[in-house]
C-alpha cells in the first residue's frame, strides 16, 4: 500500500505540511478561513533535530499497529492497511498515545484524540494526502514501500 | 478442528482474530491443519456467562459517567461473530473441563467437545474479609464494579443524595468514583459538603449531603502504579473534585449503613462499593492440574501445562519484559495480544507474544496519568508546568516511567522501555524534556520512520 515517507535531507522546515494538514482536517473550504487566528494542532508534526535537520512525523500505519491492538474501545481499526479512528467510539483514554512509538496520535480539541488517516476521512479532494501533495520540496512523499519498523 | 473459548471479552476476541488471521496467513499450512481434523477453517465456539455482545470492560466507568453507551461500548461490531463464523453460547457457565475426554461440561450437564481449549475467563472482584460484609441475605449489601451488569446495578441504586463509600483507591475504585460523580447533586461534591457528611450521624437524615468517600489500606492512591509524589498530586486533584480519602486505613467492619475504619473513624453510607482488587478465574484449569501461580502459567503462545489447553487475558500470567518476572498483567492490550497469540497457536501458527509489559493510561476529571514498565531502581524526576515525570533506570536502560499531566507522545518512552535501547544511544536529556524522535541517532530515526528499505 501507499504510505507517507519523509526525507529529512530534503525537508526545509517550512511547516507547510502542518498548515495543510490543519486545513484539510478543518472542514473549511478556504485555507485562510480555516487558519485565520487559529493555533493549529495538526496530525503531522515537524521536528527539529541537531544541526538544522528537520522532518515531519505522522502515523506510519504500522503493519503491527500497537495502537489498534491496544485500543480499549475498538475505535482504532485497520481498514485496507490504513489505521482509522472511529471518533464516536473513542473515549479519550489515551492508551494509544501510550503505545504509539512515534508519538503520532495526539490529544485533540473537541474530540478525544486525532491521528493521520491519510486524508481518507476528512473529505479532502486529492488522492494524495494533503501534507505530501503540498510539500514544496518533495520531502514528504506518498508512495508504495515497506512498513516502517518502529522501535 | 473444534476450538472452544471460555470467555467473551478481550482475550477471547484476540483469539478469534488470531485464529482467522493465522488461517489467512501465508505461513499457515492449511493442508496439515486439515489433516489434523475437520477442514482448514476451525469451528470456533465461545461460551460465556455474560449474555452481552462482547463489550469493553474498562468502559463501564465511562458508561456510568454518561460518556458512552451500550452500543458504542461494543468491543467489536455487531457482525463480529458472523463474519468470523463463531458459534456463541452466551449466558452459559462452564462447570468443569475433562482433559481426557476433551470436553467441557456446562452447569446444565451438557458437554461440548474440543480439540483446543482456551480459558479466557478473566477475573472476578476480590472481596476482602471485612466483618459484616456478605451477600444480601446474610450480611451488608455491597456493589462491585467489573461488569456491565455491575455498572447498571450501581447506576440504578444511585440518587442525587447518595453517600457512597468505596473500598479501594485503585484503578477500578477511582474510575468508579469518577463515574458516580455525575450522578450526585450538583454542588454537592464540593469539599465542604462532603466533609459534613463524614461527621457521622449528626449530619444525617434530611439534611445529609451527597458524598464519595474512599477508604484505602495502602498509604496512597493508585498504589499499584504511582509513587508517593505522583499519588499526592493525583489525590489533591481528586480532593478538589470533592472526593474524600481515608488512606492507610482499612475498613474493619460494615453494617449496611456505616463502616468503621481501622483508626476508628465511622463513615455512614447509602451505597458501598468494594473495589479491592480482583481474583483470576483459574479454577477450571487448576482443578485439573494446570500449573499456576497467581494465575495460569503459559508459554508465550498461551499454552498451559496441559495438552491442547491454552489460557489468555487476566486469568493468565505473562512474562514481564521489563524485569523477566512472570505476573498477571491485567491490562487490556496485554489480554488482546495474549489472546491473539493463543488463537494463532491453536490454529497451528506459533507467533509468540514476547513483549508483555505493564502500560497504564488513565485519566480522572481531566488529569491524565501514564505509566509503563518497572517503577524501581535509580530514578530522576522532572517537574514541569505540565506535570510530573519520573524515569526509572536499570542497567543504563529506561526501565519504566510515571507521568502525571501531559502524556502527549509518551509512547516514545514506552517504546524505549520495551526495546531496551541503551540510554547512551539516544539524547536522553532531550527526550526526557519532551518526547521526540530527534533524540534518536539519524540512522535509527530513518529506519523507524521509513522502514529498512529506504
Amino acid at each position: 500500500m501507499k504510505r507517507i515517507y519523509v526525507r529529512e535531507e530534503w525537508c526545509i522546515g517550512c511547516h507547510l505540511c502542518e498548515y495543510y494538514c490543519a486545513f484539510a482536517n478543518s472542514g473549511e473550504d478556504d485555507m485562510a478561513d480555516a487558519l485565520r487566528g487559529v493555533k493549529i494542532n495538526p496530525r503531522i508534526q515537524v521536528e527539529d533535530a541537531d544541526g538544522g535537520v528537520t522532518y515531519a512525523v505522522s502515523c506510519r500505519h504500522c503493519e503491527k499497529p500497537r495502537c489498534a491492538e491496544g485500543c480499549i474501545t475498538g475505535a482504532l481499526t485497520v481498514i485496507d492497511g490504513v489505521i482509522r479512528l472511529d471518533e464516536d467510539k473513542c473515549v479519550g483514554c489515551y492508551t494509544c498515545i501510550m503505545l504509539c512509538p512515534y508519538g503520532a496520535i495526539t490529544p485533540s480539541k473537541g474530540k478525544p484524540v486525532q491521528k493521520c488517516e491519510l486524508c481518507l476521512s476528512n473529505g479532502a479532494p486529492d488522492a494524495t494526502p494533503s501534507c505530501a501533495a503540498h510539500c514544496p520540496n518533495r520531502a514528504i512523499v506518498f508512495e508504495e514501500g515497506a512498513s516502517p519498523c518502529g522501535l | 478442528m473444534r476450538i472452544v473459548i471460555i470467555g467473551n471479552s478481550t482475550a477471547a476476541v484476540g483469539a478469534v482474530e488470531g485464529i482467522r488471521a493465522a488461517e489467512r496467513s501465508n505461513a499457515f499450512d492449511a493442508e496439515k491443519q486439515a489433516k489434523a481434523g475437520g477442514g482448514s477453517s476451525a469451528e470456533i465456539t465461545i461460551i460465556a456467562g455474560e449474555r452481552e455482545h462482547t463489550y469493553s470492560r474498562p468502559l463501564i466507568s465511562y458508561l456510568l459517567e454518561g460518556k458512552t453507551d451500550e452500543e458504542r461500548m461494543k468491543y467489536r461490531p455487531n457482525d463480529f461473530y458472523t463474519i468470523n463464523n463463531v458459534k456463541t453460547m452466551l449466558g452459559r457457565t462452564v462447570a468443569s473441563v475433562d482433559p481426557k475426554a476433551k470436553t467441557v461440561t456446562l452447569e446444565d450437564g451438557s458437554t461440548v467437545p474440543y480439540d483446543k481449549l482456551l480459558l479466557a475467563a478473566g477475573s472476578r472482584p476480590f472481596i476482602p474479609p471485612i466483618a459484616g460484609l456478605g451477600a444480601a441475605s446474610d450480611g451488608a449489601e455491597y456493589h462491585t464494579f467489573q461488569s456491565l451488569a455491575d455498572a447498571k446495578k450501581l447506576e440504578a441504586a444511585l440518587t442525587e443524595q447518595s453517600r457512597v463509600l468505596i473500598i479501594g483507591a485503585g484503578l477500578i475504585g477511582l474510575k468508579c468514583a469518577e463515574g458516580i460523580g455525575r450522578h450526585l447533586k450538583e454542588d454537592a461534591l464540593n469539599g465542604d459538603s462532603a466533609e459534613i457528611s463524614l461527621l457521622g450521624n449528626k449530619a444525617l437524615s434530611e439534611n445529609r449531603a451527597a458524598s464519595i468517600t474512599i477508604a484505602e489500606f495502602a498509604p496512597r492512591v493508585l498504589p499499584s502504579i504511582l509513587d508517593e509524589d505522583s499519588a499526592a498530586i493525583v489525590q489533591s486533584h481528586l480532593e478538589k473534585q470533592g472526593l474524600v480519602f481515608h488512606l492507610g486505613n482499612a475498613v474493619s467492619s460494615v453494617d449496611g449503613h456505616s463502616a468503621v475504619l481501622a483508626d476508628g473513624t465511622r463513615v455512614d453510607y447509602d451505597i458501598l462499593v468494594v473495589a479491592s482488587g480482583v481474583k483470576p478465574n483459574i479454577e477450571l484449569l487448576t482443578e485439573i492440574g494446570a500449573k499456576s501461580g497467581r494465575a495460569i502459567i503459559t508459554d508465550p503462545c498461551g499454552r498451559s501445562s496441559l495438552p491442547d489447553i491454552f489460557a489468555a487475558g487476566d486469568c493468565a500470567e505473562s512474562l514481564d519484559v521489563t524485569d523477566g518476572e512472570s505476573r498477571v498483567l491485567a491490562i487490556l492490550p496485554n489480554a488482546y495480544l495474549q489472546g491473539r497469540a493463543a488463537g494463532k497457536a491453536m490454529a497451528g501458527l506459533d507467533e509468540p507474544f514476547t513483549e508483555a509489559m505493564p502500560v497504564n493510561s488513565i485519566g480522572f476529571f481531566g488529569l491524565h496519568i501514564g505509566t509503563a514498565g518497572a517503577a524501581k531502581g535509580e530514578s530522576s524526576v522532572i517537574k514541569t508546568e505540565s506535570g510530573y515525570r519520573r524515569f526509572f533506570f536499570a542497567e543504563k536502560r529506561l526501565a519504566g516511567f510515571i507521568i502525571v499531566g501531559d502524556v502527549n507522545r509518551a509512547g516514545i518512552y514506552t517504546a524505549l522501555v520495551r526495546s531496551k535501547l541503551p540510554i547512551d544511544a539516544i539524547d536522553f536529556d532531550l527526550v526526557a524534556k519532551k518526547p521526540q524522535l530527534a533524540a534518536f541517532a539519524p540512522k535509527e530515526r530513518r529506519k523507524m520512520l521509513n522502514g529498512e528499505t529506504v
